[in-house]
């Protein structure tokens, strides 16, 4: 297979993903812990790296996985004993991510994993890190792992849609109706984690950051219903994968980049010409409402 | 250990970086108490990231790599993102947290797309370009220091100047406004020394890390007192010092960068505050309750007549 096809699959799943879980993070206020996760599973990569000298170990999707829960669970704990939300993701994700670089920059002989790979990704290479079991060929690792994730993520939601779509909107409710909120906080946030990881290789701890609100954001600004706004997240999110990849084919640059610049731009293309929450349709509908006040 | 603290102090190269880095922790701890007080602990994040496309676009058009040509871009790319969130908040139904991640991320995807472009297309002079987003210390020259110094002691001045209109501005900022002060401009203000420290610090510590030194020694300080003009001081202490401890330890062990062992040293201060800090650490409030549970007792406890 042609190696477009698989870089653009891989990105597609990573956005897929990602734009999923953003909608929640977006409608839960917390899209800054989205940023601290994808930045807080770097040590968690990093030790499990070297503990068992691979890359495509369950142990290190495992390990850092647990890494990112580990920061939210610093982060809330923090805020409970009375420190701002965002002073206190800001010092937890960067202590984090302080000790990963050190550790890779200490072990930089043994670790195969380049800091700059860590933090942009080298989506152009997934087809040459392939996945073999019983010496057959199963195409690029990156899709494998990200397709399980994609596959998780959608098991979950559908499975307990309503819980997670009223914890989104009124915690308070939520819990009233007896919803366990902390655990599907927590069930969230792995998901977050887990995406993070996964896609770590492929688009970079930075950019995930990108995929994970901004083509969410672009569907709050399109819709008021939770179902369509999942979709056109992920239809954002693809629609920036694919325009992306040829960005970059005809710039030369790096692929992960030019998706999350595409992204932008789709974004301000809603923010402004949204027929909803646009800022032109609210500018007619201002002068139009000012024309009225007048004739009347 | 002591001869090689010692045997480094005594290298004027070393030296140089030294107080490099202790002058940007020191004004940095100082710039990050307002912000945090005025609860944009993560505006220095966005803004960091968002220098990146201004380095790269300032690198393109001059050719050369100038800490000038750097810092104008920067600075310009900055304000941009700072005038993006404004935006982003004000005329759509996006919350400030969702905005500064969008902004974050975008200028930091363009700014990616460019580095990665210019990489590529193979101008010589561009190596060592994204140091830039690792920070690394040990690559800053007499200069360079000269100008953080600059740029440090600027800071304090203004800071020391405006210090009442500072403070009103971040506890009251409608009282402020009922005075009749400027505080529109003020905010900007302070927005624009924030961007300034930012991208003066980004060589030395590094886009992710730079947040770090805006927060940690401020919440740090922040235990230890509940009057503004100690919290400013301590900070700055403790920012200062993280950049000595910073320096010093990375310069004795191989291949350790300085800025994560900064910010490192930056989150054992404020550790060690949210311990053992008087009234409001964890130690303290552990003790006091256990006071009142003794008195309690000592009264006769609960009575169950």
């Amino acid at each position: 297979m042609s190696s477009d096809f698989w870089i653009i699959l891989t990105a597609c799943l990573m956005s897929a993903a990602c734009g999923l879980l953003g909608c929640f993070l977006i409608l839960r206020k917390m899209a800054l812990i989205g940023d601290a996760i994808s930045h807080a599973v770097l040590p968690g990569i990093a030790i499990a790296f070297l503990l068992s000298g691979t890359r495509d170990s369950l142990a290190m999707m495992i390990g850092a996985t647990a890494l990112g829960l580990l920061a939210v669970f610093l982060i809330q704990w923090l805020q409970n004993s009375g420190i701002q939300s965002d002073a206190s993701i800001g010092i937890i994700f960067t202590a984090l991510f302080a000790i990963g670089v050190i550790i890779i920059s200490l072990n930089a002989r043994n670790i195969d994993l380049d800091l700059d790979c860590v933090l942009f990704g080298e989506i152009a290479y997934v087809q040459w890190d392939t996945w073999t079991a019983n010496g057959i060929d199963m195409g690029p690792r990156s899709v494998w792992m990200l397709g399980s994730a994609l596959l998780i993520i959608l098991l979950l939601l559908a499975l307990f849609y309503k819980q997670f779509k009223i914890s989104a909107f009124d915690p308070a409710m939520a819990v009233a109706c007896g919803i366990p909120v902390m655990l599907f906080h927590y069930l969230l946030m792995g998901m977050v984690s887990m995406t993070s990881v996964a896609s770590f290789e492929s688009v970079g701890a930075i950019l995930v950051v990108g995929m994970l609100i901004i083509p969410a954001s672009t569907a709050y600004l399109l819709t008021d219903r939770l179902g369509r706004m999942l979709m056109y997240s992920v239809l954002t999110g693809v629609v920036s994968s694919i325009i992306g990849y040829y960005t970059a084919y005809v710039l030369n640059a790096s692929i992960a980049g030019s998706i999350v610049t595409v992204a932008g731009i789709l974004f301000g293309i809603a923010f402004v010409f949204s027929p909803k929450h646009g800022v032109l349709i609210r500018r007619l509908r201002q002068r139009r409402s000012q024309g009225t006040a007048i004739a009347e | 250990m002591w001869n090689t603290i010692g045997a480094l102090i005594l290298d004027p190269n070393v030296r140089w970086i030294i107080v490099g880095c202790m002058l940007l922790g020191l004004s940095s701890g100082v710039i990050g108490s307002f912000m945090v007080l005025r609860k944009q602990s993560l505006i220095g994040d966005a803004l960091a990231h968002a220098a990146l496309p201004g380095i790269c676009i300032a690198f393109m058009l001059s050719g050369v790599k100038s800490t000038g040509g750097f810092f104008i871009g920067a600075l310009v790319a900055g304000v941009l993102a700072t005038f993006g969130i404004r935006w982003i908040t004000q005329y759509s139904r996006i919350k400030q947290d969702a905005a500064m991640g969008i902004i974050l991320s975008f200028f930091f995807g363009v700014g990616v797309l460019l580095l990665t472009h210019i990489q590529h297309s193979g101008d010589g002079g561009q190596s060592g370009l994204d140091k830039y987003l690792f920070g690394q210390a040990a690559s800053m020259m007499q200069s360079d220091v000269y100008v953080l110094a600059g740029i440090s002691l600027l800071m304090i001045v203004i800071c020391v100047a405006l210090f009442r209109l500072f403070k009103l501005i971040s506890f009251d900022p409608g009282f402020a406004k009922g005075m009749g002060l400027p505080v529109a401009f003020l905010e900007q203000l302070l927005l624009l020394l924030t961007v300034i420290i930012v991208v003066a610090g980004i060589q030395a510590v590094g886009v992710v890390l730079m947040s770090a030194l805006l927060i940690t020694p401020a919440i740090a300080a922040r235990f230890w007192t509940d009057r503004l003009h100690i919290m400013v001081m301590v900070s700055g202490i403790f920012g200062a010092l993280s950049g000595l401890i910073g320096t010093l330890w990375s310069g004795m062990v191989s291949q350790l960068p300085t800025g994560p062992v900064t910010v490192l040293a930056a989150t054992v201060f404020f550790a060690i505050s949210a311990l053992c800090a008087p009234r409001r650490g964890w130690l303290a409030k552990l003790w006091s309750r256990k006071q009142t549970k003794d008195q309690w007792q000592r009264q006769g406890g609960i009575s169950h007549e």
